[in-house]
């Protein structure tokens, strides 16, 4: 499977995904923003970091940048997106997913191991979890408070397009268990067609026992597969 | 204009100096002359009063490829492997802009790491704050934390490890020293000697602003009431910016255009130029018109003295200017050549075609003033606390009091606003002796940790300026590694003030007797001296940072109990020493006292035998014994394991305070399990280290027999209130 | 009676937001010299008093929405 890791002036994240990527059996290739054209990609992943320093409103300026308009196109025809926190909130920007990532409830940046729930195991990229399985994943974030209209929220919900929310240790969904004040405690969503997935999460820092765990590998090999 | 005495001690020179100036110039010099003599001659940039002190320091070693004197310091650690570090202040800007004052920071030691041609892959700090209760802390706290991860997180380096004190020694001048740890291959290492005539000197990185201008001679300026008029002088920090222009230099790096780099941080442009000059014994010759300017109307003084961050000044070779300056407009950064090297060994400042100002470089480089500045010996304190003196007190309730004190409650609240995971290589996170990172792509790993104590510095320098080394070094022991090299950051008042002085030149003392006997040399370093407001000094501060290597990732240690019904072992004597100690302050504010006493020979013996336990597979788990003694290091390692623990009375010291509370150096808790027992109790023996087997683990008890029996869960309940409460 | 408060960075100042912001609108071909970031706030006060109301006002910017070591601040009635 080929994927392509779109770079930004100031993504961070980057090494990591491709590493992650490469560990599982992706042919990967890294794309810097000025690049017109993508290659011909199974999945496209928008990384983690500081995109233009987070400045104006995070990933707001790496939404304008003209290799957006190729992953708009490819999202289109049935390409597999993957948005991970920084990523996540440049596909908000783009409105390749709805909604928005506000500041933390508490208003400083988070860093630490959660909980999340795997709401939709139906998807390209979970089918390797079960079904409300939960998983130890690193969130390390700014503004990773999910939001958005009732009427969007009631789609998300209706057509199942919420994919983690964040739990505590017994999987109870709660206050308790949500870093960062988001909605419902939404750790990740889905487009309509199920193409596109954004997660505030980094499930490529779940890949290695040395470091880790490794609850994040059924992410990729889902896609893989 | 009119140089009059006046302008000479605004720019912070003394009328002595302003004279070696008239006869190293042969003549008076001008405006901008006088400023740049400022910025090179004041405490910052030539170390005129520590130079001869800091000399002393070992500096060497198999293990050392670079010392001081570089950018940063350079190891060697195997299979082409380098780690290039240092420690460095920013002390009075984070005092008057907390945010800013500590972003700027870590941008600052960032840059000194990466234009050596390493790449950043740890950052580390040590931050000092007046007492909780002073009005200012909190806001300084909160804008220091802030802008250590606001800028350490954009740029995308792990923030791994730290300390955080709370003493009123702090309440008028803070301290703020970041540390930054990269990793480069051994055969492409960069230094900022420039080398060859008629070579183009390059400016790279951010626009040139009006900030921070005479920054360097505020660094070096106590704090007053009028203070807050030093406003103007803070930068601001963009790590947006400075990712790209790592990116840039990293990328630029890989190939053989550069001959000399080096970042532009304390006096700019002006620092950068001289120091790169100097070391390659050339001139240097700068078109200011040719520099990118932020404002309008920028005048040579202002472009010579200004510190806006994030810049770079790179001497390039023949011919690679049009593929470098591809590099940087790739990554949308300003790339102009701004002058050449030359023969007349001057720096050499040209504006509207005409010379504006000229100067030998070696009269602002090693005919800087040196000075053997007078110092008094700090006298031996002779007085003992008493306990019997002292209302009694339950051990439980002495616990308590120092686990749930600003210094020792758990400051997950700070290390939780800090991105710990980035770069996927962090192996072991804040909270422990040590963190640990590994080399990425190999199975070998770094440790490092920040550690000083400025009680002890200041009750008896020489004890605590070996002390802070030992202390550094066992942290590094207890995680597995071997303790290869330090760099220090040296904290103290006004070195005019002979006590100061004495302070500093007593505690580099003890820091080369420890550094020496433990083959732990100094490879870089920065001091900081004037930190003090209204003639009162801050208690002596060196800082120490240490880097160990560990060669196999799978045989690390950690100091959270791994199993129910193992033995403790107390590896150390235990004589009780109260003096300075935790105990005595946070439960009878006594700070009296000498410190304990250091037995490197003790250390090193204890030290290395443990490692090689922890590399043979011997041990569960590992903690130093410091601050607050042996009572708190046990609680510390139960509170991050769950599991409690079940100690028997010392039989040979009766009076369980001393025995628990004492601070006695050179000890270390070991978990080992039964089955290792008597293998590990054998090799104890054998090597001739003093050991106790004080008990065993066990579940959800933290238990003293006979004596105090608490849940592990309270402990962990009271450790983590106070910041809840603040 | 309600008041508006521009906070601005001052003049010497580094914007590393509006450098980056001017640049994205000159890519998306815009025509512009300079940009600055600031801040907006609008500040509804329970006093009849304008002279009295203003220096409320001014107290909280100094206090609080500015930095006065390196922003700038204008209030506004509206």
């Amino acid at each position: 499977m080929k994927s392509s890791v779109i770079v930004f002036p100031g993504s961070n994240c980057d090494r990591d995904i491709a590493v992650a990527l490469t560990k599982m059996q992706f042919k990967n290739k890294m794309v810097w923003h000025k690049e017109t054209r993508l290659p011909k990609s199974d999945l496209i992943v928008v990384p983690g970091g500081f995109s233009y320093g987070d400045y104006l409103r995070s990933g707001a300026i790496a939404g304008k940048s003209l290799i957006i308009d190729e992953v708009i196109k490819a999202a289109n025809n049935g390409c597999l997106v993957l948005g991970i926190c920084n990523g996540f909130q440049i596909l908000t920007e783009t409105g390749l997913l709805k909604g928005t990532l506000l500041r933390n409830k508490n208003l400083k940046f988070i860093n630490k191991d959660v909980q999340i729930k795997v709401m939709n195991n139906d998807t390209k990229f979970t089918k390797k979890y079960k079904k409300n399985q939960f998983l130890k994943i690193n969130i390390a974030h700014n503004e990773g408070n999910f939001f958005t209209d009732p009427l969007h929220l009631e789609k998300l919900k209706k057509n199942n397009l919420i994919a983690f929310k964040y739990c505590d240790a017994k999987g109870d969904i709660n206050d308790e268990a949500n870093p960062n004040g988001s909605l419902e405690n939404i750790a990740g969503i889905f487009n309509t067609k199920k193409n596109i997935l954004g997660m505030m999460p980094h499930p490529e820092r779940m890949v290695d026992d040395l470091i880790s765990n490794t609850d994040g590998i059924n992410l990729f090999s889902s896609l893989i597969n | 204009m009119k140089i009059t005495s006046q302008i000479v001690e605004k720019h912070g020179l003394t009328q002595e100096e302003f004279k070696n100036i008239k006869k190293l110039l042969k003549r008076e010099p001008n405006l901008l002359e006088l400023g740049i003599f400022s910025a090179m001659w004041n405490e910052h940039c030539s170390y005129k009063s520590s130079r001869l002190h800091l000399k002393k320091l070992p500096t060497r070693g198999k293990q050392v490829i670079q010392g001081p004197g570089e950018n940063a310091g350079v190891i060697d650690i195997g299979d082409n492997d380098a780690i290039i570090f240092k420690i460095e202040s920013h002390n009075h800007p984070s005092y008057i802009e907390p945010y800013q004052g500590a972003a700027t920071g870590v941008g600052g030691i960032l840059r000194d790491v990466f234009t050596m041609g390493a790449r950043p892959i740890a950052l580390l700090n040590s931050i000092h704050f007046g007492s909780p209760e002073h009005p200012k802390t909190k806001n300084l706290l909160n804008g220091v934390v802030s802008g250590i991860g606001g800028y350490g997180n954009c740029i995308g380096v792990p923030t791994v490890a730290g300390e955080t004190k709370f003493n009123d020694t702090y309440n008028e001048n803070i301290l703020v020293n970041a540390m930054a740890v990269g990793h480069a291959d051994k055969d492409k290492i960069f230094y900022s000697k420039a080398k060859g005539l008629n070579k183009s000197v390059v400016y790279v990185g951010s626009k040139t602003g009006r900030d921070g201008i005479h920054g360097a001679s505020m660094a070096s300026a106590e704090f007053d009431e009028n203070s807050e008029e030093k406003k103007p002088t803070v930068q601001v920090g963009d790590p947006f910016t400075e990712k790209l222009l790592m990116e840039a230099c990293l990328e630029l790096m890989k190939d053989n255009s550069i001959i000399s780099i080096q970042d532009m941080g304390a006096a700019g442009l002006t620092s950068s130029s001289v120091e790169m000059a100097s070391k390659g014994s050339l001139g240097i010759e700068l078109e200011l018109d040719k520099i990118p300017c932020r404002e309008e109307n920028m005048t040579p003084y202002e472009m010579m003295l200004s510190e806006s961050q994030e810049r770079m000044l790179i001497i390039l070779e023949d011919g690679k200017e049009e593929n470098a300056k591809k590099i940087f407009d790739k990554w949308d950064l300003d790339f102009v050549v701004i002058g050449k090297t030359t023969d007349t060994s001057c720096l050499t400042l040209k504006f509207n075609n005409k010379i504006t100002g000229e100067i030998p470089i070696e009269a602002l480089a090693s005919k800087a003033p040196i000075y053997d500045r007078k110092w008094v010996s700090k006298k031996n304190s002779k007085s003992k606390v008493d306990l019997k003196n002292l209302r009694k007190i339950k051990i439980e309730d002495a616990l308590y009091k120092i686990i749930s004190s600003p210094n020792h409650s758990n400051k997950s609240w700070i290390t939780d606003q800090y991105d710990q995971m980035v770069m996927c290589d962090t192996a072991q996170k804040s909270g422990s002796d040590a963190a640990i990172i590994r080399i990425h792509n190999k199975s070998k790993a770094i440790a490092v940790s920040v550690d000083s104590s400025s009680n002890y510095c200041k009750s008896h320098p020489l004890t605590g300026g070996k002390q802070i080394v030992c202390e550094n070094w066992r942290n590094l022991i207890s995680v597995g590694a071997k303790p290869l090299a330090i760099t220090n950051c040296l904290n103290f008042g006004n070195p005019e003030n002979e006590k100061v002085m004495g302070e500093f030149a007593e505690c580099l003392i003890g820091i080369k007797e420890a550094c020496e006997f433990l083959n732990y040399p100094v490879v870089s370093g920065n001091v900081s001296f004037y930190n003090g407001t209204n003639k009162k000094n801050i208690d002596p501060t060196p800082v120490i940072g240490g880097v160990g290597l560990i060669n196999n990732l799978s045989k690390t240690m950690g100091h959270s109990f791994k199993k129910n019904g193992s033995a403790i072992l107390l590896v150390g004597k235990t004589f009780g020493h109260l003096g300075q100690s935790c105990f005595l302050k946070e439960n009878y504010s006594i700070i009296d006292g000498m410190p304990p006493e250091i037995n490197l020979l003790n250390e090193k013996n204890n030290g290395e035998n443990i490692l090689k336990l922890i590399q043979n597979d011997l041990i569960l788990s590992t903690h130093d014994i410091s601050n607050g003694g042996l009572i708190v290091a046990l609680c510390e390692m139960a509170m991050s394991s769950n599991l409690g623990i079940k100690i028997q009375k010392p039989k040979k010291l009766s009076n369980l305070i001393e025995y628990f509370f004492g601070e006695d150096q050179g000890r270390y808790i070991l978990e080992v399990d039964v089955s290792k027992l008597s293998k590990t109790e054998k090799i104890l023996k054998h090597n001739n280290i003093y050991f106790e087997n004080i008990g065993f683990t066990q579940k959800e008890y933290f238990e003293i027999e006979n004596e105090l029996k608490i849940k592990v869960k309270e402990l962990f309940k009271i450790n983590n209130e106070w910041y809840n409460t603040y | 009676m309600k008041f508006s408060v521009t906070v601005t960075l001052k003049k010497d100042v580094l914007d590393p937001q509006g450098k980056v912001v001017q640049n994205t609108l000159i890519n998306l071909g815009m025509n512009l010299s300079n940009i600055r970031q600031g801040k907006y706030f609008e500040i509804e006060v329970n006093e009849k008093d304008q002279t009295k109301a203003e220096k409320n006002v001014d107290e909280m910017c100094k206090k609080l929405l500015a930095n006065l070591i390196i922003e700038d601040y204008k209030v506004n009635k509206l």
